[in-house]
């Protein structure tokens, strides 16, 4: 038998999450304000309060030398290569990561389940180490030739790698939802295989390959482990907006690093905003 | 034939991209037999690095998964003012850059910082020291467990903690005997995905470690000291084992993945 007090406390406890929504904290419980206030406080000792101290560290000395910091020609130079190489990579893996999924879900052959596993592993992989692999065939004395070792290309492919799965993971779970039976309507009103896949399935798949795209392209902007030992570092050459913070750091130039960070961080929000508000109108026009 | 050539090419990118470089390092790395890479990995400093790898690892994931388990209840069994904005900011960490990370710790726990310089003060060393490098891990990985358990927890209602909570079952007994086991294979997954994120962390802890050998240096930072200083045998032992450890962490994932409500 529950006692009075047990079944009081109860009630207490599912007042609270059900019948406590939008009344403001003052009508929290205990409970639900206590664990507000704790994230709230832990998130900004580990996120907020740092961040914004980049941001507060790249204006202290006005906005003039924010300015000049973020466009000195190093700066602005790895700045455009970061954004550049990103949007390039982006893209690629728009095409290619479409593809994929569409192979991984569509075809069947031997051995999908293993290339299936195989699309983590860029994530799974430390990133100084996928550094060092695609070194080891496309660097100094490549075995097939094709020497990367610092060259912008280098710096592309160590995106592409690290990227990788992004827009494969976004795209797959919505092909596999996807009615096969719409294609074949269209199929049987004579139109053709790029017709169909043009007018049905790619406008079913778009949200979810932007959404990829989006999340693939603020990866590449803040790549840093990847592109280490591939790029060589050259300034005004190869050398990403990650690494040109990192030197700066090693050299104390804080004020130019915040700069940096500051621009990178903005293009990063920018980003995740949009792909909030793009998530948001997909649901609308589900 | 459209079917295969959309498998040949991709499959052809995925053998490019990935397949061939990753089996050339372990090609590479055996290559003179097992002794070198032997050799390579029980030198002292190596040893110690991974050490320093593990204790770090431990402690981002133990604080990640008790904090992220607490803020995925947070954000879908409590509604409060801010809700939809600590939902955002959560994935925040994702698409900052890691040296980003490690330069914005360093500005509030360096020793010059006035937080910092407070904690140094009491005796308490952030940067250059383990606190530094468990804050750095734990920033870029926070996400990780709330996007998992979330999802699950909205999934199964609050029913059957409505039922335990009715049969006189306190909050701790509820999570422990109801919630728990509901979300035990997603917890598991985000709980992998942290550890694995945490064991291959490079840039933000080579930023917040001052990457001092036998003493704050890291695995992935010894793949890069050794490989500038051109110690490749060590670099690509090294390597070797971190991919083994990935590629057992994939295995993992793959096995946890079919128990997970879809």
């Amino acid at each position: 038998m529950l006692s009075e007090y047990q079944l009081a406390d109860a009630t207490a406890t599912l007042r609270g999450p059900v019948f406590g929504r939008r009344r403001g904290l003052a009508a929290l419980n205990t409970g639900t304000a206590f664990g507000v206030g704790l994230a709230t406080l832990w998130l900004s000792l580990l996120v907020f309060i740092p961040l914004g101290a980049v941001v507060w560290q790249g204006q202290k000395d006005g906005l003039g030398s924010f300015w000049d910091a973020a466009t000195a020609p190093e700066a602005a130079a790895a700045i455009r290569l970061t954004v550049g190489s990103a949007l390039l990579v982006a893209l690629a893996n728009a095409a290619f990561g479409t593809l994929i999924a569409w192979v991984l879900v569509r075809d069947d052959f031997r051995g999908k389940r293993v290339v299936d596993a195989l699309i983590d592993l860029p994530f799974a992989l430390p990133t100084i180490v996928a550094g060092l692999v695609l070194l080891t065939l496309y660097g100094v004395n490549s075995p097939v030739g094709l020497e990367l070792a610092f060259t912008r290309a280098g710096v592309v492919v160590a995106l592409l790698f690290v990227t990788l799965p992004f827009v494969v993971r976004t795209v797959q779970p919505v092909l596999l939802e996807l009615d096969v039976e719409m294609e074949q309507a269209a199929a049987s009103l004579g139109a053709g295989k790029f017709t169909t896949f043009r007018r049905i399935v790619l406008p079913n798949l778009l949200p979810a390959i932007s959404a990829g795209t989006a999340l693939a392209f603020a990866r590449a902007i803040s790549e840093f482990g990847s592109t280490v030992l591939i790029s060589g570092n050259l300034p005004f050459k190869t050398q990403v907006a990650s690494v040109y913070i990192f030197a700066q750091v090693e050299t104390d130039n804080t004020g130019g690093a915040a700069a940096v960070a500051t621009v990178l961080l903005v293009i990063a929000l920018v980003v995740l905003l949009g792909l909030d508000l793009l998530q948001r109108w997909a649901a609308r026009h589900a | 034939m459209p079917r295969y050539t959309l498998r040949v090419v991709g499959l052809a990118y995925l053998t490019l991209l990935v397949g061939v470089p990753v089996g050339l390092i372990f090609w590479r790395t055996f290559e003179n037999g097992i002794g070198p890479v032997v050799d390579s990995l029980t030198d002292s400093s190596v040893l110690h690095a991974f050490r320093v790898t593990a204790i770090v690892a431990f402690w981002a994931v133990l604080l990640n998964t008790v904090f992220g388990v607490g803020v995925a209840i947070l954000l879908v069994r409590h509604r409060f003012p801010g809700r939809r904005l600590l939902s955002v900011l959560i994935d925040l960490p994702i698409a900052v850059s890691p040296v980003v990370v490690g330069l914005a710790l360093i500005l509030v726990y360096g020793r010059f910082a006035p937080i910092g310089g407070f904690l140094d003060d009491h005796g308490i060393k952030v940067i250059f020291a383990y606190p530094g490098m468990v804050l750095a891990t734990m920033f870029v990985s926070l996400p990780l467990v709330v996007r998992e358990v979330a999802p699950v927890l909205e999934e199964i209602g609050i029913e059957q903690e409505q039922a335990a909570w009715t049969l006189g079952a306190n909050r701790l007994q509820t999570f422990r005997r109801v919630t728990l086991p509901a979300i035990r294979w997603a917890l598991a997954y985000g709980i992998v995905l942290t550890l694995a994120r945490s064991l291959g962390e490079y840039g933000a802890v080579a930023v917040v470690s001052g990457r001092l050998i036998d003493k704050t240096q890291t695995a992935t930072l010894v793949v890069e000291e050794r490989f500038q200083n051109f110690d490749q045998t060590t670099a690509y032992a090294v390597s070797v084992t971190l991919a083994i450890v990935a590629i057992m962490i994939l295995i993992v994932i793959n096995v946890l993945r079919p128990e997970e409500p879809s």
